[in-house]
C-alpha cells in the first residue's frame, strides 16, 4: 500500500537539499529558539522571520502548496491550547458578554497573546516542515547522532520509521478482514472486536521484533552500534549557517534597542 | 572434501516444552548445495537457527571442526550468514547502504572496508546503485535480493537462506533461482518449493517430525514418490 512519508521531497537537488543535516538541525533549532524567545505583539519581526522562511522555502523548490498544507495540520493543537487564553489575560476587555450567571469578558492584551502564539507556533512549524522535506530521514537520524544524541533514542527513531508502515498496513488488513465479516450486531461487540485487534497487533509486533532481533544478531550485532562518518561539511554550509546567525543576531538586536 | 558444518546427535526442545529436533546428524561440505526440505512445522526452521548459534545446544553443531560455543559466535555468525525469510526482518535500517553495511560494521571493518563490501555484495545480487533507497520502497523480489546481499557482504563461507522464493511470482521465483545459481559459496536452501530444488540442489535432505527422513541426490528423492507423498510434499 502507498504512504505519504514526510521526507517525500528530499531526493530533490538544491542548495537546501545539499546542507549538511547538521547544520539545518542546529540552525532550525536556533530558528525555533528566536522565534519562541521573541516577546508577543512583535509583528515587524515576525514577518521578517516569515520572510526568512519563505525563502528558503523557494530556494528548497518544494512545491509551496505542499508545505502550507502540511502546516495547517499543526493549528487545531494550538487552537485548543491557546483558545483559553484571552479570557484570563487580565487588561482592557475587548468584548463581554453574559451565559446565565456569568460573566465572560477577553481583553485585548489577552487576543494579542493568541494571535501571536499561533504566528509563532505556525512559524515554528513551518521551518521543521522545510527541515523534514528537504533531508531524507536517513540523513536525518545520521546528523542527530553526530551530534550526540543519545545511541538509542536514534535507533527507536529508525526503526519507528522503518516499521510504521507496515504497522499501518498490518492495521488496514485487519480491518479489511473485520469488515468483510462484519454484519451488523452490537456495538458493545464491535469495541470488543477493537480490543482483539490491538491485543493482535501487539502480538505480532512483538514476534516481529525478536525476528527482526535475530536477523542483527546474526549479523553479528552485540549490543553496540558502530556508524561510518560519511557526512561532510561543505563550504555551503558555512555560508548558510554565517548568514542565518547573523539575521538572526540583528533581528533581535533591532527589536531590542528600537 | 572439507567438512563446514557438522551436526551430531542434535535434540532440541522448546521451553513450552515442544519437541522441535530429535537425533540429527548432518554433515555440509564445501561447495556442497543443499536443499532442506520438509512439511510446515517439521523443524526448518529451528535448524536454520543453529546453523549459526543463535539456538544452541552446546557441543552438537561443529563449524570447521570448532563446537560453536558462547565464545566464538562472532566469528561464526561471519562464517555463517543467515538469510531470513521475511526480508522485512531482515531490512530494517532506514537505507539499503546501512543494511548492508551493519554485518561488515559489526565486524569491525574500516570504512574504506566497509564500503568496499557493500558495493561487492549488491553486485553479486545485481543492485548495484540501490545504496540509498528505502527498503519499504522496494519490490518484495528486491527486497529478497538486499537481504541476501546484507549477509554476502560479510563474505561468508556458508550461505543459509530460508525459504527463498516464497511470496514471489514465477518471474521473481526464476530471477532469485538465476542469482543463486550466480554463487559458488556454499549453500544450504530451506525450502519446498522443490522446481527450485531440482533447479539448485544436488543433495536433498528431508526433515519431518524434527528427524532427518532422508538425506540423498535430489534426483534419487525426488524419483521416489512414495517418500514425497509420505511427507507432505506431493499429492497422492
Amino acid at each position: 500500500m502507498k504512504h505519504s512519508f514526510i521526507d517525500r521531497y528530499s531526493d530533490r537537488d538544491s542548495l537546501i537539499h545539499r546542507l549538511d543535516p547538521r547544520s539545518k538541525l542546529v540552525m532550525t533549532l536556533a530558528f525555533i529558539a528566536a522565534i519562541v524567545l521573541t516577546p508577543a505583539g512583535s509583528w515587524l519581526v515576525y514577518s521578517l522571520y516569515f520572510v526568512i522562511i519563505a525563502t528558503m522555502v523557494l530556494l528548497s523548490k518544494v512545491p509551496i502548496s505542499y508545505i502550507l498544507r502540511q502546516s495547517l495540520v499543526i493549528i487545531p493543537f494550538v487552537l485548543l491550547v491557546a483558545v483559553f487564553i484571552p479570557f484570563f489575560k487580565e487588561g482592557d476587555v475587548a468584548f463581554g458578554f453574559n451565559i446565565w450567571a456569568w460573566h465572560l469578558s477577553f481583553t485585548h492584551n489577552g487576543l494579542q497573546l493568541l494571535w501571536s502564539i499561533l504566528a509563532k507556533s505556525w512559524l515554528s512549524i513551518l521551518s521543521l516542515i522545510l527541515l523534514t522535506s528537504t533531508t531524507g530521514f536517513a540523513s536525518l537520524l545520521k546528523g542527530l547522532e553526530r551530534l550526540r544524541m543519545p545511541r538509542v533514542m536514534v535507533m527507536l527513531l529508525s526503526f519507528m520509521y522503518r516499521y510504521i508502515f507496515l504497522l499501518t498496513d498490518e492495521i488496514m488488513r485487519m480491518k479489511q478482514a473485520r469488515d468483510s465479516r462484519n454484519l451488523g450486531g452490537k456495538r458493545l461487540r464491535q469495541i470488543s472486536t477493537v480490543g482483539n485487534m490491538i491485543g493482535t497487533l501487539f502480538i505480532r509486533s512483538y514476534e516481529r521484533g525478536e525476528r527482526v532481533y535475530a536477523a542483527m544478531v546474526s549479523r553479528g550485532f552485540d549490543g553496540q552500534s558502530r556508524t561510518l562518518d560519511r557526512l561532510r561539511f561543505s563550504p555551503l554550509d558555512i555560508y548558510f549557517i554565517a548568514c542565518i546567525s547573523l539575521v538572526l543576531v540583528c533581528i533581535n538586536l533591532f527589536n531590542l534597542y528600537w | 572434501m572439507q567438512e563446514l558444518i557438522k551436526i551430531e546427535n542434535l535434540s532440541f526442545g522448546y521451553p513450552d516444552g515442544q519437541q522441535a529436533l530429535t537425533d540429527i546428524n548432518l554433515g555440509i561440505y564445501r561447495g556442497d548445495s543443499v536443499a532442506i526440505v520438509g512439511p510446515n512445522g517439521a523443524g526448518k526452521s529451528t535448524l536454520v537457527l543453529h546453523f549459526n548459534g543463535i539456538l544452541r545446544s552446546n557441543g552438537h553443531v561443529k563449524l570447521l571442526g570448532k563446537p560453536i560455543d558462547d565464545n566464538n559466535l562472532k566469528w561464526v555468525r561471519s562464517r555463517v550468514g543467515v538469510v531470513f525469510q521475511n526480508p522485512d526482518d531482515q531490512l530494517f535500517s532506514p537505507t539499503v547502504f546501512d543494511d548492508v553495511a551493519f554485518g561488515p560494521m559489526n565486524m569491525g571493518y574500516s570504512q574504506a572496508e566497509v564500503e568496499q563490501a557493500v558495493k561487492m555484495a549488491l553486485g553479486l545480487v545485481g543492485m548495484s546503485g540501490f545504496e540509498k533507497r528505502s527498503p519499504h520502497h522496494l519490490s518484495v523480489g528486491e527486497k529478497k535480493r538486499i537481504a541476501m546481499a546484507t549477509v554476502l557482504s560479510m563474505s561468508p563461507e556458508v550461505l543459509v537462506i530460508d525459504e527463498p522464493t516464497s511470496n514471489l511470482d514465477p518471474r521473481g521465483k526464476w530471477d532469485i533461482i538465476e542469482v543463486l545459481k550466480g554463487f559458488s559459496i556454499t549453500k544450504i536452501i530451506v525450502s519446498h518449493d522443490l522446481e527450485m530444488v531440482r533447479e539448485l540442489c544436488h543433495r536433498m535432505v528431508i526433515i519431518d517430525h524434527g528427524r532427518v527422513a532422508a538425506d540423498a541426490k535430489t534426483i534419487d528423492v525426488l524419483a521416489d514418490k512414495k517418500l514425497l507423498v509420505a511427507h507432505g510434499l506431493a499429492a497422492a
